[in-house]
């Protein structure tokens, strides 16, 4: 909806004024800029202003081979690092129809899981810290530096591991990767009963997101909300379940769906996420093969044949699209991203109309944003 | 009455999960043992990274001072942001042919994002991962640095026996 559109919906009245939340507000989690319309304390409307970290990632992919394209996609969804990697991989493996060795597909699923147990835990704790509980920051990083540590002990970075590369992955895995990982498992297991009774089970909490920012699913379809926050509305639309990828479809996981669409609810799916993907976790070390190559083969140069591809994945904050062009080139002619929080994010007008200025905290928390994704 | 019940029990509730939250913090704060707080700047001493920690990209030499790169230009090409450039000079061996070898392997450190690609595309093996990770400097030109040591000769190719 455009900003007229918007304004026009609702008069402004004389008593009313324009606050803007952001580009340096802590609970923005990056440079997003809110215009918010108020009367007192109640919300007439928000209009997001974005564009402050906007780098033109789409158009420096033109400029670049398809290898060099992956260090660029690491940069947008900065949780989701390895799932963005993965999407360019696949878009550019299915191009040309490669094969790629089923070790590398478990891996790939393996460090798809841990990630999004990163992300979501990075989110707990942040989410968290929006409502004023500082305590869940502390115990969501202390949990995450365990991930972070796996990460570096194979990828020799933290968080922008440029591990994938079309066919394959960069490296093989560190020789302790399995077992590192479930040590993690089990250890992260006995934590979860204190990340519910530090907050899930608090009444404050409770309070503050339990009838929250209502979703309806019309309204996470028509704003195109996917992921975790358009499954708290009971919006089925994990791309892992609705278009299997990689060695998705071999495995036994349940979507996790919830139909209240408040930002509890967002909240709740979360944290089943979490438990969902370590049981993945445990089902994919069990089932990965523990040698083979770690890179199918690949020409040097990689040349896409002429025609539009696409790919979709499922990060931790929704579906990621990667739209190709390719002319018979090295270069892409086009490059577009369907990013998930670019939709999130525009929910939020509608979902914080008539409710406090507090309230639109919790629920751009509950919609787990991250801006260099938005603006790329 | 309703109302008056309702209101204690919100109490009760709130007293409730307000102690569940406290048992949780009690107990570390009561184990400090779990204490995962790494004191960086005193540990340096003992702080070991990871084998493959990408600190910085570095040119290997031997004991003779001694590299592997002969100055091809690959890892310019690969490198997407531009941070490599490559140098070179052009000598006469001993039979007096002229002969192009590296001058300088000049790297941005400021312009570097770590992709590895410099690292794989290499088809001699010269460079590999430092992992000094210190990295703040109060002058932007101290982070372009010359890979190659001075004084440095490329490694002879043994003849194959």
């Amino acid at each position: 909806m455009s900003k007229d559109v918007i304004k026009n919906i609702i008069v402004k009245d004389d008593e009313d004024y324009i606050i803007n939340m952001g580009p340096q507000h802590p609970s923005t989690h990056g440079v997003l800029r809110l215009e918010v319309c108020l009367n007192g304390e109640i919300v007439k409307y928000v209009i997001p202003h974005i564009g402050y970290i906007h780098r033109g990632i789409e158009k420096m992919c033109e400029a670049d081979t398809y290898k060099q394209i992956i260090h660029l996609t690491d940069r947008m969804d900065y949780l989701s690092a390895h799932m963005n990697n993965e999407a360019v991989c696949l878009a550019v493996e299915n191009a040309l129809q490669v094969e790629v060795p089923e070790r590398v597909q478990y891996i790939r699923a393996i460090l798809d899981e841990l990630n999004r147990l990163a992300s979501h835990q990075l989110w707990w704790s942040a989410f968290g810290m929006d409502l004023g509980a500082l305590t869940t920051f502390f115990y969501g990083l202390r949990d995450r530096e365990k991930i972070l540590a796996i990460f570096e002990e194979s990828f020799g970075s933290r968080l922008l591991h440029s591990f994938n590369t079309p066919g394959g992955l960069m490296h093989d895995v560190h020789p302790n990767f399995q077992k590192h990982i479930l040590e993690f498992v089990k250890y992260f297991r006995k934590k979860l009963p204190d990340y519910k009774n530090l907050l899930t089970d608090n009444v404050i909490f409770h309070n503050r997101t339990k009838g929250v920012g209502v979703m309806s699913p019309e309204t996470a379809i028509a704003f195109g909300v996917t992921g975790p926050s358009g499954r708290g509305s009971g919006f089925a639309c994990d791309v892992r379940k609705v278009a299997p990828y990689g060695v998705y479809d071999q495995l036994d996981f349940k979507q996790v769906l919830y139909s209240e669409g408040d930002s509890f609810a967002r909240y709740q799916v979360r944290m089943d996420e979490m438990e969902e993907s370590l049981n993945l976790l445990e089902q994919l070390v069990a089932k990965m093969p523990s040698e083979g190559d770690f890179t199918a083969k690949m020409k040097p140069i990689i040349k896409l044949p002429e025609g539009e591809y696409y790919e979709r994945v499922e990060t931790a904050r929704g579906e990621l699209g990667v739209f190709i062009v390719s002319k018979g080139e090295k270069y892409p002619y086009r490059m577009r991203f369907r990013s998930p929080n670019f939709s999130n994010l525009f929910v939020l007008n509608t979902l914080s109309k008539g409710l406090k200025i507090a309230d639109l905290v919790a629920i751009s928390g509950s919609l787990d944003l991250v801006l260099p994704d938005i603006d790329r | 009455m309703n109302s008056v019940f309702k209101y204690f029990a919100d109490i009760v509730s709130g007293v409730r999960s307000l102690c569940a939250g406290m048992r949780v913090t009690g107990k570390y704060f009561l184990s400090p043992g779990e204490i995962v707080t790494e004191q960086y700047p005193e540990n340096r001493a003992t702080l070991k990274m990871e084998d493959r920690f990408k600190g910085e990209v570095i040119m290997t030499h031997d004991e003779n001072n001694q590299h592997n790169c002969n100055g091809c230009g690959i890892c310019e090409l690969n490198c997407p942001n531009g941070a490599i450039e490559i140098i070179t000079k052009k000598e006469a061996d001993e039979t007096g042919k002229l002969v192009r070898s590296i001058d300088k392997h000049v790297y941005h450190l400021s312009m570097c994002t770590f992709c590895e690609l410099c690292i794989k595309s290499c088809p001699s093996n010269a460079l590999e991962w430092g992992q000094n990770f210190e990295h703040a400097v109060f002058d932007r030109s101290k982070l372009t640095k010359v890979l190659n040591q001075p004084g440095s000769t490329i490694k002879k190719k043994e003849a194959k026996s």
